[in-house]
Formats: structure tokens, C-alpha cells, sequence
């Protein structure tokens, strides 16, 4: 699990499913396509090597074209020339890593002065055991606090920039941003960094951290009781894709989900997750915004068994709404027909 | 009033009222969480910029606004002349008016251009065309106000004082704005974020007591909604009390009523049920409620007068989100014999006041949060219209809907982060509400 | 969402055939549109990949971009682009019939009477999807502030002569696109999802193929089967039987077949721009075919009858914008200052209040959405008292006392409106509330004493009165930009803007 599925999971929350996958650690793609619905998630290797190239022009210099950038947001002094010091931060495995940029971060903070921490590895505790995260960058200020730094490779154009991408670098942030709390003193705003309109140079925006830490706290609260959940699933069963489709639809069926269409864009299992839906019949199939006035009716032939109906419905005003808007509908098409 | 309280406030108003006239700056701001006196304020504000001989005109939001201004203006001072501009429509104006004799009304901007004092609409200010421009105005409401509508009328004044609430329901459109989102000048904000991000050195203030809250309320609706602005009761527990002649009938609807008055809220909890707007159970629920209040003799006994005052439709209102949920509240108290009560949405019960408000929860029933029902500024002004009590009445398992609301919000790059977050504050209320919670049978 | 479109839903997700929203066409369709089908590069939001452009359904001009990464290619594309498309845009240009327009003096500040040119016709752009439209305004915005060399002798990289106008055009459609109802240049799923109701989520509708699968399902399968297979169907190679529809390709795509087409144009091999072309005309096809089949669907409807009025609004703003490209005036600016986004502001919820009343008067599917909302109220008229306006000239005020359909009359409610048969609005002052409701007619009825013919209702009949005005009226209007107050940060610095900076591009 990385960050991007950590911040992911404030996209459907009330997914029981999705959680106890995640907080286990399941590989949900391995699954989804045991399951015969593999998500069609990819990446174009175009989209890749820009990327890249974006990234590694940015922090090149010595992290100097970096450190610019984010006194440019601050108003902070510019360093000297080759004054940001930029640690080692290999090690052997994840918790090493993390244990290095631990140690790194306390150093940077004492020395004062610039430091940019190039890809560090962070660790955090999620449903009781460690996640290893690895942001892009972490900035050292000489008064020693940190700014979150996020590289992406969506451009701003004259100033704005696709607010769903925003949106999910800040929520990407706060999950660094709560990893980092025990460490140092973490900013609130933290440092996005994008390719500036039509060309490859880069430009920065302060991102306010303050809402997604809130929200992504909360997430990881919940996943903390994911035990409860767990107990749901039968002694036995499991979700190794090395299982037979049979065995491993049962133990996923074995967990509620909460499927919106919205989980086709966020979540490898959604494909599984709309057939299942669909098969039912579930009006949430059709989308979140399609429940908000069918009350207690939950599937699309309750909805047209409520809108066909001869009688009045005793108690149900769902049901009464929708015959006065079947009795309109049809009386609308039937004039249109006669002209 | 606790002395303390009223040492604050003072002192807030006498800056405001130095900087708005003798500040070299163009503007002033002032905050004021609700109740907190920003009526009195500007009534006071433009007595004095009348006294000093500078030409004021005054902008408010809504007709019903204006009414209300110029009436306090002419009450406070019958000497003052003041001019009432209106519109052409038919009824324009609240015919109380015509009871002033200070108070000279017109559609017509010449018919009034020699008065010291003129109040009117932004929409009617909008049409105004003047070779001299106002030296003073005062902008009520201001965070109410759209920036396009401030951008319509700025030009008629040199300097203005802005006063309103943040903490209410922001302005919207109707159509998308977000090409111009984290534009200094997005027209679709309010009018006082445009005007500080473009004159970030304008003065600022903030009234810092409520002196309609009770303190019941005041802390709650303060750390909820105004995380970073706190503010404090002016009265002290147990100025305000809510009592009733008749004693409870031990139905759910009078047990809330009793925690109630006891404690200043109450949640009358129904069964968990996902049900279209409007729930006919928990229209049923309001009404009882409704009735409860008013027919038991209710008294309400507060810091202004010793002898308590009757309890009446006049001083109980009912809050809803939805418009067609406020009609059928209406329709089940006319059926009730409470045609009097006031039942509106939270829009059109802003910068109003009543002894005991019940307040259909915007989340009951629901079987989601959309980003409208969470909307902080809705809660708030639902929950802070009371000088006693407040009611609310909801079906179980919102704090599970909150929980499973997505927060996967698009950010726009430089637009100013909104506080509270709707789901924080959301939570805290109930929090609250929980403590006080009675079920129905 | 409405419980009608909800209804509409679930009958589709019943018999897996889309289910109707409509029953007349709500946006304006030119006899002879453009189609233009574009495809980017991952990972660059305006790098062109290829297009397929044209009038002609059965002869699309293709256009590629076989390096997209080089900018002389790019170049060369956009001239072709613009050779495509500025023909077309220009088609209507000249044109006019002449209309009256009020205009202040500048020396005497009176309000006169100007005749004014409008184009008979304007030209029509369509997309496949939003997405399209979004792409061809970021187009614009890269290209509008391009120097031609003959702007600039000295630019480094000068662009070819018609590319800055074309991105002036592509700017001046994409943001007549944000206006409500406006119809120059229009996304074909949006067109679709407003007349269709399909039973899959507004999200899915987003697939163009999927989207025309609910609507037309190929005999012998389901909506949602021929849907699942435009979706997710691919071949053995992972290949998507059904391409996107643009503008971003499929990463199999681009990592299986178009990588390495790429790679042999950069080495030199022969015929490899030729191949490449073939694999994003293989790419494009699709998509071109389902935008005509939308189009095709899309006549089979009858015009609304607003259509004309809103489409000359459309030819307005595009006689507008030609007139600022020939006299000479700069490219609209990055970004909207103060006055102009808030009049734009102001503008398009005047458009969107319009568009939604004619609608619903176009549309009894959609006034059925109204009345179950409770804004209109459709009654049968039970009774009509002549009365009149009190005064020297006393004129008709009848009283009309009717039946409600849809429940009572709100108490609270003071004036409703109604089309007249002979066209135009008539507005009513409520007189009393409830099921059965009396209003006074209080215009439309003529100068004289009595009433014009029709004008009146007559017991029986039946009446549709609706609590929203059919035509709201336009705002006050706002201060000129170099009236700009304070509050909005003074009058904008009135400088042409330069074109982008010449960055090294691509470390690749």
C-alpha cells in the first residue's frame, strides 16, 4: 500500500470491502483479474518518460532550482550557491530507508540552513502495522521545519490546474505530511511543483494541507477498526489470487461493498464490484446522485414495481413521488406522440 | 450581560467606528459572529457619519433587509432623515415604513439624492447612475454579497464599511465559475473575499460577543463553525431560562422540548430509515414539537426584563435545507393551527432571530451527503437563530453517513481554503446534540 | 436528479435500451457541421498525436503528428489544422443581413440606433466529448499568442501564418462553449446524454461507443452487452477492439503499437510516418463513424422551437468575434479581468435561467420535470371574470379561476406565467392560493378594451403556468474595465499580451 492508495481510500470510505483489502495488504489487481474483471488501469510509457524527465530537471542542480521555487512561495531568502545540502539516503530495505531519513531529517534540522531531502522513505503506522512511503522530496528550512514537496507532471496554465489532480496531490501530501508529524515540524502548506503552462520548466504552488490531514486522520482512524470488519469474513477463507475464482469470489462476496461509479476511476476490484451491482439490480449502479430521492428502494425493480402501481402506496412517499412522476412521464410522451 | 462582555464589545465598536471615520484607508471590515450586534452597529455607524455630515448610502442584501434597517435608523433616531429607494414592483417596500415620518421613500434616486442617509438593495443600487459619488457607504451583509454585485455598485462610493457574518452559507451560482477560481477577482465569491485579496491593509475587525446565543450555544456554535475567530456568550448560564406552566405529558416530543429548555438543545432522534425529502414522520415529528412549545405556556425569562415573556408563534421558527421540506412543515403547522410560525430554509432565515428554533437536520434520512447538505454555513445558520433553545429533529445514523461521505474534493490552485470543514463541524454539533438526545416511541 | 430522468434509468437498465429524455431536439444541429476527432500524446496536455477533420462523412482529412515531440512536426500540423479548419470557420463570414442596434454616442452620450451586420449563419464545431472541447481550447490558448514571421522577423521559432488565427477561432468557440444552450461548438456525448437516458451512470455515459450501444444496441444484443464490449473488449494482443474517443489514447496503445511505430519514425526506417499514420487512422476511425451515427440519431428528432431564437445568439457571438479579428484588435487576453469574467458570470445564468424555461416549453418531458418539482402547474381554466383596471384608460384584467393538476398552489406565490398560442408571454398576479387558484391576466391581452383574440383563456381549456419567467430580463449591467474600482483592484494594466516564453523544450 502507498501513499496514493492510502489517500485513496477518503474516495469511498463507506467501502467495507475496499478497506479490509487495503488495510490487509491484498493485491486487488492479482484478484481482479483472477476474478475475470481485471481493472484497465495502465500507464502510457509517453506519460511515463516526461514525467521522468520533469521530475529529474526539477530536482537537478542539487536541489537548488527547488529550494528557489519554494522561497519563491515563502518569501524566504534564496540560499547561496551550493549551500543546500542534499544527504545520502540509501540504505538496505524500506525500514532502513526510513530509518536513515529519520535519522537525516533530525541532522538537517540541527545544521541549519537548506536541505532537501531527495526521495526519502517515511514510515507510517496503517491498521497496526508499517506502510513505507516515498515522497517525491521533503525540504528542510533553516528554522528546521518541513515542507512537503509533490512533483507531478500536469502543467499550470496561466496560474490554475485540474482541480481533481490537485486535489489528489494534496490528499497524496497529507498522508507524507502525517508520517512526517513524529519526525519534525511538518508545514501546513506544502510545495506542488508542475510544468509551467506549455513547456517542461517548472512552476510552484503552495498547497493549505490542513483539510486533507483532517480527513485522511479520520480514514486512518477507521482502518484501525477493521478488525470488525474482518469478522466478517469466514475462518478459512482468504484472498491469495492463487486461489480458485470460486474460492476467491466467495471470500471477496464475503465482504460488503459500497459500489458507485465513482470506483471505476479509483479502485482495480470496480469492474467486479459494477457487475455484482448490476446482477442486483442496485440503483447505485446508476449512479450516487440516483438514490437521493427513492428513499428506502434499493433496487431498479422495486423503483419500477413502486412507479407501475395501480394503488396509491399506503406510507411509502418514495413510492407515491414516483408514480405522480411515472403518471406525468407517460401522459408527456403520450402528447408528444400525437403531435 | 456579564460586565466583562460588554467592556470588549464596546471597545470593538469605538475602533471600528474611529477607523471608519477617520482611517485613511478606503475601507473597513468587520466580522460578526451571529447575534452579535452588527444591526446595532451599523445603525450606530450611520448616525455618527450623519452627525459628521458625510453623505452614506447603505447597501443590504435582501428588501426585507432594508426594511428592517431603515426602521431600526428611524426608531434609534426620528430626527434623521432617511431615505428608503425601492423598486417598481408591486409591494416594495414593508408599509410599516410609511410610519416614520423621517423616512421619505422612492424609486427614483433624485427624489432622495439631498438625504443624509439612503438605504436600499444591491440589485437597486446596481441601476443608480450619479455624477457625485456617496463619500460613505456601508455594505450590510457583505459576506452574503456576491463580488459581481459589489463590482455593479462600487463605484458609487469612496470608502465603505463592509460588515457581515463568514460564517453563513457563501453566495453561489448557477452556473460553473470554476475557470476563474483562484482569480483575485472571481466573480462568484463573496464580495469581502474580493475586496481583501485585492486591499489585503484594509482595516479588520471582529465583534467578539454574541449577544443573542445563549451560553448554551455560544461555545459549540464558536469552536464548530469559527474555529479560528472564537467568540463568547454575553450572557452568562442561567440569564436565559425556558420554563412551562404545563407539565410534560412524557410524550418524546415534550421530553425533548424539557431537555430543551433544561440545557438549550435537544435532538428528538427517529428510527434510521433512508426516506425522500420530505419524511412525512419527521414532518410529523417537527409539528409535535412545534406544538409542544407553544401549547404548554411556555415562558421565557432573559437578561432584558425581569417578567418573563409568553412563548409565542411569533418568537418560534422552524429550519430546513430544502425548499419543498419547508412547505410541508408549513402545511403541517397551518393543519396544526400554527400558521404563524415561521418555516424557511436556512437561506432565508440568515441574520434572523427567535427564542427557540427547530431544525430539520439537512442529513436526516439521507441516503448520502452531497457537499450542499455538509455545507458548514447551512448547519450554522440553522443552529445559531435561538436566544434560548434549540430543537432538532433527525433520523438515526447520520454520524455513519458522515463517515462514509467521500472526501475526494477538487482543490483550485490559489481559490481560499473554506473553514470549517463541513464534515468536522457536522460532527461536532452532533457531539453536542447526542448528549441531549430523546428517542421516539 | 430529476425521479423522471431516475424512472427513465431504470426503464433503460430494465429493457437495455436507452430510454427517451426528450421528445425534440434541444440544441441547434448545422445542416453542414465540422467533425473534428483529435488524439494527444500521454503526458502533455497540448501535444497533438493526430485528427481526423472534415464536413464530409465519408472523406475525413487525416492529420499526424509522427514525432510528437518534435516541434517543426507540431508545427507542420497545425498548419494543416488550420487549413482544415479556418475554411470552414470563415464560410460564414460574409454572409449578413443587417439588424437594429442600440448604441451610445461617444460625444453626446445619446442612445442611437445603429444598423449592425449579422451573419446569416455560423459554422458549427463538434467534438466527440467534453474532453475534445477542453482539448481544443487548450489548442487555442497555445497557439493564439504564437508570432507568425511576418509579426516578428527575429522569433526563433516562428509560427506558420495562419496558426495564431486558428488558435484565436479555437479560443472564441471553446469559451462560447461554457455559455448554457449555446451550440458552435458542442461535445456529441453531451448532446446525446441530454436526450437519452441509458441505464448506466452519467459516468459511463462519458464513453461515446457505450453510450450509443444503450441508445442504438446492435440487433440481436442488450444495451449493456454492446456497451460492456465498447468498454472493455480486446483482443489477443490487449488491444481495445473499440478505441477511445480520444483525446487520450489507450495505454496498451500507446506501449504496444505506437511506442515502437514512434521509435522506427525516429530511426529513419521508410514508410514509417506512413505506418504511423495508418495506426492512428485506425485509432480515429471509430470515433469518427460514432460522432455521424450521434448526428444521425440526434436529426431523427424533431427541432425544438426555441432553436432558432438561441442559435442566433450563437451567430451574434460569432459575427461578434469576426468583427474584433478584422479590426485588427489583439487575441483575448490569459485571463479575464475583473468586469469581464463578472459580466460573463452574470450573462451565462441569464443563459441558463433562459435555456431552462425554453425547455421546458419546447418540451412537455421536460415541463413534466418542472411540475413535479413544483414550478409549474398544469389546470384545467373553471371559470373567467372580465374585470378591468381601474384608472383613465381602463384596460382588461380578467380574473381566471383554475384547477390544479399537480397539486395546490403555494400560498406565498405572486405571479406565474404562461405562453400564449400566439407566441409570447403572459404574466398573472395571484389572487388566490390552493387546488383550485384564481390570478388576474395582467398583460398580452392587446391595447384596446378588449382583449386580442386567444388571448384570454376559456373555461375548459387547459393551461400550463409556471413560476419561472420565460424570459428573465438582463441585469443593470456593469462598469466598464477602465472603470474598475477599488474594491477590484483599480482598472486593469492595458498592455498586449506577449506570446509564451521560448523554453528549450523536452530533456528527453
Amino acid at each position: 500500500m502507498d501513499a496514493r492508495a492510502l489517500a485513496a481510500l477518503a474516495a469511498n470510505p463507506g467501502c467495507h470491502r475496499r478497506a479490509l483489502l487495503d488495510a490487509a495488504g491484498v493485491d486487488k489487481r492479482a484478484v481482479a483479474e483472477r476474478l475475470g474483471a481485471p481493472a484497465p488501469f495502465g500507464r502510457s510509457q509517453f506519460a511515463f518518460a516526461r514525467g521522468h524527465s520533469f521530475e529529474s530537471g526539477v530536482t537537478a542542480e542539487g536541489g537548488a532550482a527547488l529550494i528557489r521555487l519554494l522561497c519563491r512561495q515563502t518569501g524566504e531568502e534564496q540560499p547561496e550557491p551550493g549551500s543546500v545540502r542534499v544527504p545520502e539516503l540509501t540504505a538496505a530495505g524500506p525500514a532502513a530507508r526510513a530509518g536513515r531519513t529519520a535519522l537525516e531529517l533530525r541532522a538537517a534540522a540541527a545544521a541549519g540552513g537548506w536541505s532537501l531531502l531527495d526521495h526519502p522513505m517515511l514510515s507510517l503506522p496503517v491498521a497496526g502495522a508499517a506502510v513505507h512511503l516515498e515522497p517525491d522530496a521533503l525540504a528542510v528550512h533553516p528554522d528546521g521545519s518541513v515542507t512537503v514537496v509533490e512533483i507531478k507532471s500536469f502543467p499550470i496554465l496561466d496560474g490554475s490546474a485540474d482541480a481533481a489532480k490537485v486535489g489528489a496531490a494534496a490528499r497524496q501530501a497529507a498522508v507524507y505530511a502525517l508520517a512526517l508529524e513524529d519526525l519534525a515540524e511538518v508545514r501546513e502548506g506544502a510545495l506542488l511543483v508542475c510544468p509551467e503552462d506549455f513547456s517542461n520548466s517548472p512552476t510552484a504552488a503552495p498547497l493549505d494541507l490542513r483539510k486533507q490531514c483532517a480527513a485522511t486522520r479520520r480514514q486512518l482512524a477507521r482502518l484501525t477498526r477493521i478488525e470488525e470488519i474482518a469478522e466478517l469474513v469466514p475462518a478459512g477463507a482468504g484472498f491469495a489470487p492463487s486461489r480458485s475464482e470460486g474460492e476467491l469470489a466467495e471470500a471477496v462476496a464475503s465482504v460488503p461493498a459500497a459500489y458507485a461509479p465513482e470506483c471505476l476511476s479509483t479502485c482495480e476490484l470496480a469492474f467486479h464490484c459494477r457487475s455484482k451491482a448490476r446482477a442486483a439490480g442496485a440503483v447505485e449502479a446508476l449512479g450516487r446522485s440516483v438514490r437521493g430521492e427513492l428513499g428506502g428502494l434499493r433496487t431498479v425493480e422495486e423503483v419500477l414495481k413502486a412507479a407501475r402501481s395501480e394503488q396509491e402506496p399506503a406510507d411509502d412517499p418514495a413510492a407515491a413521488a414516483l408514480r405522480r412522476a411515472a403518471r406525468l412521464r407517460d401522459a408527456a410522451l403520450a402528447e408528444a406522440a400525437c403531435r | 450581560m456579564t460586565e466583562q462582555a460588554g467592556t470588549r464589545h464596546a471597545s470593538v465598536v469605538d475602533a471600528v467606528l474611529r477607523d471608519t471615520l477617520h482611517s485613511p484607508e478606503r475601507g473597513v471590515v468587520v466580522d460578526s459572529p451571529p447575534g452579535a450586534g452588527k444591526s446595532t452597529l451599523v445603525v450606530r455607524a450611520a448616525r455618527e457619519l450623519a452627525a459628521a455630515g458625510r453623505r452614506l448610502m447603505v447597501v443590504a442584501q435582501t428588501n426585507a433587509q432594508v426594511d428592517d434597517l431603515v426602521d431600526r435608523i428611524a426608531t434609534a433616531d426620528p430626527n434623521l432623515p432617511v431615505g428608503r429607494l425601492h423598486s417598481n414592483e408591486p409591494d416594495p417596500y414593508d408599509p410599516l415604513l410609511d410610519a416614520h415620518e423621517s423616512v421619505r421613500t422612492s424609486a427614483k434616486p433624485a427624489d432622495l439624492a439631498e438625504l443624509g442617509v439612503v438605504v436600499s438593495t444591491a440589485a437597486k443600487w446596481a441601476w443608480v447612475k450619479t455624477e457625485s459619488p456617496w463619500p460613505q457607504a456601508i455594505v450590510d451583509e457583505a459576506y452574503q454579497m456576491r463580488s459581481d454585485a459589489l463590482l455593479a455598485v462600487a463605484g458609487l462610493f469612496a470608502r465603505a464599511l463592509f460588515v457581515g457574518d463568514p460564517g453563513q452559507l457563501d453566495p453561489f451560482s448557477q452556473v460553473g465559475a470554476g475557470q476563474w477560481a483562484g482569480l483575485a477577482h472571481d466573480p462568484s465569491v463573496s464580495a469581502v473575499g474580493t475586496l481583501l485579496a485585492h486591499n489585503s491593509e484594509l482595516p479588520r475587525h471582529r465583534l467578539p460577543v454574541s449577544w443573542r446565543l445563549p451560553a448554551s450555544a455560544a461555545g459549540l456554535v464558536s469552536s464548530a463553525f469559527y474555529p479560528y475567530t472564537p467568540f463568547t456568550s454575553g450572557t452568562s448560564p442561567g440569564d436565559r431560562r425556558l420554563a412551562f406552566e404545563a407539565a410534560s405529558s412524557g410524550s418524546a416530543a415534550d421530553r425533548v422540548v424539557d431537555e430543551a429548555a433544561a440545557s438549550g438543545w435537544g435532538l428528538l432522534e427517529l428510527p434510521e430509515r433512508h426516506t425522500p425529502r420530505t419524511d412525512p414522520e419527521a414532518v410529523a415529528a417537527v409539528a409535535s414539537v412545534v406544538r409542544s412549545l407553544l401549547t404548554r405556556g411556555g415562558l421565557a425569562y432573559g437578561e432584558r426584563s425581569p417578567e418573563p415573556s409568553a412563548l409565542t408563534q411569533a418568537r418560534v421558527a422552524v429550519g430546513t435545507a430544502h425548499r419543498d421540506q419547508a412547505a410541508a412543515v408549513r402545511a403541517a403547522l397551518a393543519a396544526a393551527g400554527f400558521p404563524e410560525v415561521t418555516v424557511d430554509t436556512a437561506n432565508r432565515l440568515q441574520g434572523r432571530e427567535f427564542d427557540v428554533t427547530v431544525v430539520l437536520h439537512p442529513l436526516s434520512g439521507r441516503p448520502d451527503a452531497t457537499s450542499f447538505h455538509l455545507e458548514s454555513g447551512r448547519l450554522c445558520v440553522l443552529a445559531s437563530r435561538h436566544r434560548h433553545a434549540c430543537v432538532v429533529v433527525c433520523r438515526a445514523g447520520v454520524a455513519r453517513l458522515l463517515d462514509e461521505h467521500p472526501s475526494a474534493e477538487p482543490v483550485e490552485l490559489g481559490a481560499e481554503v473554506a473553514f470549517p470543514d463541513g464534515w468536522e463541524a457536522n460532527h461536532a454539533v452532533l457531539a453536542e446534540l447526542a448528549e441531549h438526545t430523546v428517542r421516539t416511541d | 436528479m430529476s425521479l423522471i430522468s431516475v424512472l427513465a434509468r431504470a426503464e433503460a437498465a430494465e429493457s437495455g435500451r436507452a430510454a427517451p429524455l426528450a421528445t425534440v431536439r434541444h440544441r441547434h444541429l448545422a445542416e453542414h457541421p465540422l467533425v473534428l476527432v483529435p488524439l494527444t500524446t500521454a503526458g502533455e496536455d497540448a501535444a497533438p498525436l493526430g485528427a481526423l477533420v472534415g464536413t464530409d462523412r465519408g472523406a475525413p482529412r487525416l492529420l499526424t503528428v509522427p514525432q510528437p515531440r518534435n516541434r517543426e512536426l507540431r508545427s507542420t500540423f497545425l498548419a494543416a489544422l488550420a487549413e482544415e479548419v479556418l475554411p470552414h470557420i470563415e464560410s460564414a463570414a460574409d454572409e449578413v443581413e443587417y439588424v437594429e442596434r442600440k448604441e451610445t454616442e461617444p460625444e453626446t452620450g445619446k442612445k442611437v440606433t445603429v444598423q449592425a451586420e449579422l451573419c446569416l449563419d455560423a459554422p458549427q464545431l463538434l467534438v466527440p466529448n467534453p474532453a475534445g472541447a477542453e482539448f481544443l481550447r487548450l489548442l487555442g490558448r497555445a497557439t493564439r499568442f504564437r508570432r507568425t514571421a511576418e509579426e516578428d522577423a527575429q522569433a526563433a521559432h516562428p509560427s506558420p501564418p495562419r496558426v495564431p488565427l486558428l488558435g484565436r477561432w479555437l479560443s472564441h468557440y471553446a469559451e462560447r462553449a461554457r455559455v448554457p444552450g449555446s451550440s458552435l461548438l458542442l461535445p456529441v456525448t453531451e448532446l446525446l446524454i441530454r436526450h437519452w437516458a441509458t441505464g448506466q451512470s452519467t459516468l459511463e455515459d462519458q464513453h461515446l461507443t457505450a453510450l450509443l450501444a444503450w441508445i442504438a444496441p446492435p440487433t440481436g444484443t442488450t444495451g449493456e452487452a454492446a456497451a460492456f464490449h465498447a468498454e472493455l473488449a480486446r483482443d489477443e494482443r490487449g488491444q481495445l477492439l473499440v478505441p477511445p474517443a480520444g483525446p487520450s489514447t489507450d495505454p496498451a496503445f500507446d506501449n504496444t503499437l505506437l511506442g515502437p511505430a514512434i521509435d522506427r519514425f525516429d530511426a529513419g526506417v521508410a514508410d514509417a510516418a506512413a505506418d504511423l499514420a495508418r495506426l492512428v487512422e485506425a485509432q480515429l476511425r471509430p470515433t469518427w463513424d460514432a460522432v455521424w451515427q450521434a448526428v444521425d440519431l440526434l436529426r431523427a428528432l424533431p427541432p425544438a422551437a426555441h432553436l432558432p431564437a438561441r442559435w442566433k445568439r450563437d451567430r451574434h457571438s460569432y459575427t461578434h468575434h469576426r468583427d474584433r479579428v478584422r479590426a485588427g484588435e489583439p487575441p483575448q487576453p490569459r485571463r479575464d479581468d475583473a468586469v469581464t469574467a463578472a459580466r460573463k458570470l452574470v450573462s451565462r445564468e441569464q443563459s441558463q435561467a433562459e435555456l431552462d424555461a425554453q425547455e421546458a416549453l419546447d418540451d412537455p418531458l421536460t415541463m413534466a420535470e418542472r411540475r413535479l418539482a413544483g414550478e409549474a402547474f398544469a389546470c384545467e381554466v373553471l371559470d373567467v371574470t372580465m374585470a378591468y383596471s381601474e384608472g383613465k384608460r381602463p384596460m382588461p384584467r380578467p380574473l381566471v379561476t383554475c384547477r390544479s393538476e399537480d397539486g395546490p398552489l403555494p400560498g406565498g406565490t405572486a405571479r406565474l406565467h404562461r405562453a400564449l398560442p400566439s407566441g409570447g408571454e403572459q404574466r398573472a398576479e395571484v389572487t388566490e392560493h390552493g387546488e383550485v387558484f384564481t390570478v388576474r391576466l395582467t398583460n398580452g391581452m392587446g391595447r384596446s378594451k378588449e382583449p386580442a383574440e386567444g388571448s384570454v383563456p376559456e373555461p375548459g381549456e387547459r393551461l400550463c403556468w409556471t413560476l419561472f419567467e420565460h424570459a428573465p430580463r438582463g441585469g443593470p449591467g456593469l462598469p466598464e474595465p477602465e472603470a474598475t474600482p477599488w474594491t477590484h483592484g483599480g482598472p486593469p494594466a492595458q498592455l498586449p499580451e506577449p506570446p509564451d516564453a521560448f523554453t528549450p523544450e523536452d530533456r528527453l
